[in-house]
């Protein structure tokens, strides 16, 4: 009998229609279907086509600064006395964010697909920074949707994303954050999906954006495995990342999946505390739904209804999460942990004071947890942080929350 | 069997094409929907379509997304409108649809709004986020219970998946007019009936036409060429702007207005 390898003994997933296990799929108007499959098709074979891949990594190279590096945070590890802790560097790159790696790889695709135009969601502003730089970049036009709520915490990245040349379409429905954001680039691509090409910022959406943006973020941990091996000797016991929708997180576990050792945990940002209710913590405290284009974990009420998130974090306060989280949640692969608002300023503030490096507030979220862990094991222990963005875009929104008044 | 394929059946043979208006259930509560329904039915409705309101209405204009969000600060939810729909069975035989998002109904659970729908009177489900791909399930348990689980088309479907979508349908097909969300149009696509021949070439299931039809002149062109005149953002916009008390006195009159013209335009059909 033929022995299967081990890399082919678990499914490959998602399955052809965008599922893994029951979460994912496609669940969009009619209008939209007919872009969606034909972007599976040709990303399909964009994914192995030879040239495609050399002229992303070209891109990722010459233009975004990969790879990044692996920093072994010395002084915040000897403060906490435990575990080794080190840091991927996805702050280093052009735009200060992990976000450049996924729009460069859509823009190609974009290109491929003939669309002159390019729209986003944001919440936080990096993706739409991002997404406005490659269509600056590229030459392409771009529309980026935000809520007022995040427009209004994010002025910063606003002023950026219109200088790069991007149109910034205030949203006003909803809790006007991410979710409505999403909402209304889905009501936009559904009237514009002729010449338009949406560039989801996470693994989150309609198949086969999961899939596609896992690939386009999965350099972070085929790069940090390399680096950890050679820094550290071994593999990382643990891997840690923030998850909003997951895309950070994701592209550095997909290296780590088939180390069965290697723990594999999610951040979600608990806000104020997971027992009121405001929070973003999806995977934990959510139940299963359907919400933009996929079937996942929901923060909603029994009938159906979609709660609003709260997160200090503009990149985290989202109800959903990318379905690939759900299923490697109920399969035990990757466990979830929550912290709040204020462990994240607190591991913010330490991470700052220890290393000098201001993380972004999601990625604080990973730190905090680290933070957490690393006094509990020993110095032979080695954790990976994904440092998935810097914090210079939230210096108002923690200067508020410290009650500094900045002029 | 549902009573949407006879209803539609009814009003071909009458020479009209059947005038479908559509409600967000709750908006601004439960009982004015209830007068509202009764008026257009009065007026000559041939089916109602009741939303489902939904916190996040990817696929409705600005108008309907006010009306969901009224819906739901009044406390309306899925349940509540079921209790409707028994109530409305009770007074009127026209054909039910309740349209809305996966979501609230995947909540309910797929078999249980199967069996309670059609319990409570309901004809079809319409859930504009759930592609034939997705909706197995659902199927399954509405082919069960008598009811139709009506698919979307849209001016990008092609034509082989057209076909794909029309094998499993059933009640009438719901063809999307135009490219985007709910809400008023100043002008319809001039190539809709070409499109709608299209859909007729692969199907002998009735043909509905909606999204962007606000207009008497735009019902009365479609009814020369659909089996139904599907409108809803107009009126969601009657029932937000001005009394509630007046409500339905606004719709009856818009209703009549679009009766007529689609009578007119389908007079010259009889006898032919």
């Amino acid at each position: 009998m033929r022995r299967s390898r081990s890399s082919s003994a678990a499914p490959r997933l998602p399955d052809q229609q965008g599922h893994f296990g029951q979460y994912g799929g496609r669940y969009v108007a009619e209008t939209l279907m007919p872009q969606l499959l034909e972007l599976e098709r040709v990303y399909t074979r964009l994914a192995r086509d030879a040239a495609f891949q050399r002229e992303f990594a070209r891109w990722l190279g010459e233009y975004a600064g990969r790879p990044t590096r692996l920093y072994f945070a010395r002084r915040l590890s000897g403060r906490l006395g435990g575990a080794r802790i080190f840091l991927k560097r996805e702050d280093l790159l052009h735009t200060g964010a992990h976000k450049i790696n996924n729009t460069i790889g859509q823009a190609l695709v974009a290109r491929r697909l003939k669309k002159s135009r390019l729209i986003a969601e944001t919440g936080a502003g990096q993706h739409g920074v991002a997404t406005a730089t490659v269509a600056a970049l590229f030459g392409m036009r771009c529309e980026i949707f935000m809520g007022a709520e995040d427009v209004r915490r994010q002025s910063l990245n606003v002023f950026r994303m219109k200088l790069l040349g991007a149109t910034v379409t205030v949203v006003e429905s909803g809790a006007r954050t991410l979710k409505d954001a999403m909402n209304e680039a889905l009501r936009d691509w559904t009237a514009t999906v002729r010449d338009t090409f949406y560039v989801i910022g996470s693994v989150a959406g309609p198949h086969p954006y999961p899939r596609m943006v896992r690939d386009f973020q999965a350099m972070i941990g085929e790069e940090a495995r390399r680096q950890v091996l050679d820094a550290a000797g071994r593999l990382p016991d643990a891997c840690i990342a923030c998850v909003g929708g997951g895309s950070n997180a994701l592209g550095l576990f997909h290296a780590f999946r088939a180390d069965r050792r290697v723990r594999l945990i999610g951040v979600e940002a608990a806000g104020r505390g997971l027992e009121t209710g405001a929070h973003a913590a999806s995977l934990t405290a959510g139940q299963v739904g359907v919400l933009h284009g996929n079937k996942t974990y929901l923060l909603q009420d029994e009938t159906g209804q979609i709660r609003n998130a709260h997160s200090i974090s503009a990149g985290l306060d989202y109800p959903g999460v990318g379905p690939e989280h759900a299923y490697l949640r109920d399969t035990g692969r990757a466990t979830y942990v929550t912290v709040t608002d204020d462990e994240a300023v607190e591991a913010l503030r330490l991470l700052t004071a220890t290393e000098g490096i201001i993380p972004a507030l999601e990625s604080a979220h990973a730190v905090a947890h680290a933070v957490r862990l690393a006094p509990r094991l020993d110095r032979r222990a080695v954790l990976l942080v994904n440092l998935s963005g810097r914090g210079d875009k939230d210096m108002n929104t923690v200067a508020d929350y410290l009650g500094v008044r900045l002029t | 069997m549902s009573r949407i394929g006879p209803a539609f059946a009814a009003a071909r043979a009458a020479g009209e094409a059947a005038l479908v208006p559509y409600f967000t259930a709750g908006d601004p509560d439960l009982a004015t929907t209830r007068e509202l329904v009764r008026a257009a039915v009065a007026e000559g409705a041939h089916a109602i379509e009741l939303g489902i309101p939904f916190s996040d209405p990817m696929a409705d204009g600005p108008v309907l997304q006010r009306a969901a969000a009224r819906a739901l600060a009044g406390g309306t939810s899925l349940p509540r409108v079921l209790e409707l729909v028994a109530e409305l069975r009770q007074e009127m035989r026209e054909p039910i649809v309740l349209f809305g998002y996966y979501n609230p109904f995947f909540r309910y659970g797929v078999e249980r709004i199967a069996t309670d729908a059609a319990a409570a009177g309901a004809d079809g489900l319409l859930c504009v986020d759930l592609p034939p791909e997705e909706a197995a399930d659902l199927r399954a348990a509405t082919g069960t219970t008598g009811l139709d689980l009506i698919a979307l088309l849209a001016p990008t479907t092609p034509l082989a998946r057209l076909r794909t979508i029309a094998r499993t349908a059933s009640g009438f097909l719901y063809f999307v007019s135009v490219l985007g969300t709910t809400g008023a149009r100043a002008a319809l696509p001039d190539d809709l009936p070409e499109l709608i021949a299209r859909v007729r070439r692969v199907t002998p299931l009735p043909v509905g036409v909606g999204f962007g039809v606000s207009t008497p002149e735009q019902a009365g062109w479609l009814a020369g060429f659909a089996d139904a005149v599907i409108v809803g953002s107009a009126i969601g916009r009657l029932v937000e702007e001005g009394d509630r008390r007046g409500a339905p006195g606004r719709v009856a009159t818009f209703v009549a207005s679009l009766h007529a013209a689609m009578h007119a335009a389908a007079r010259p059909c009889v006898g032919s």
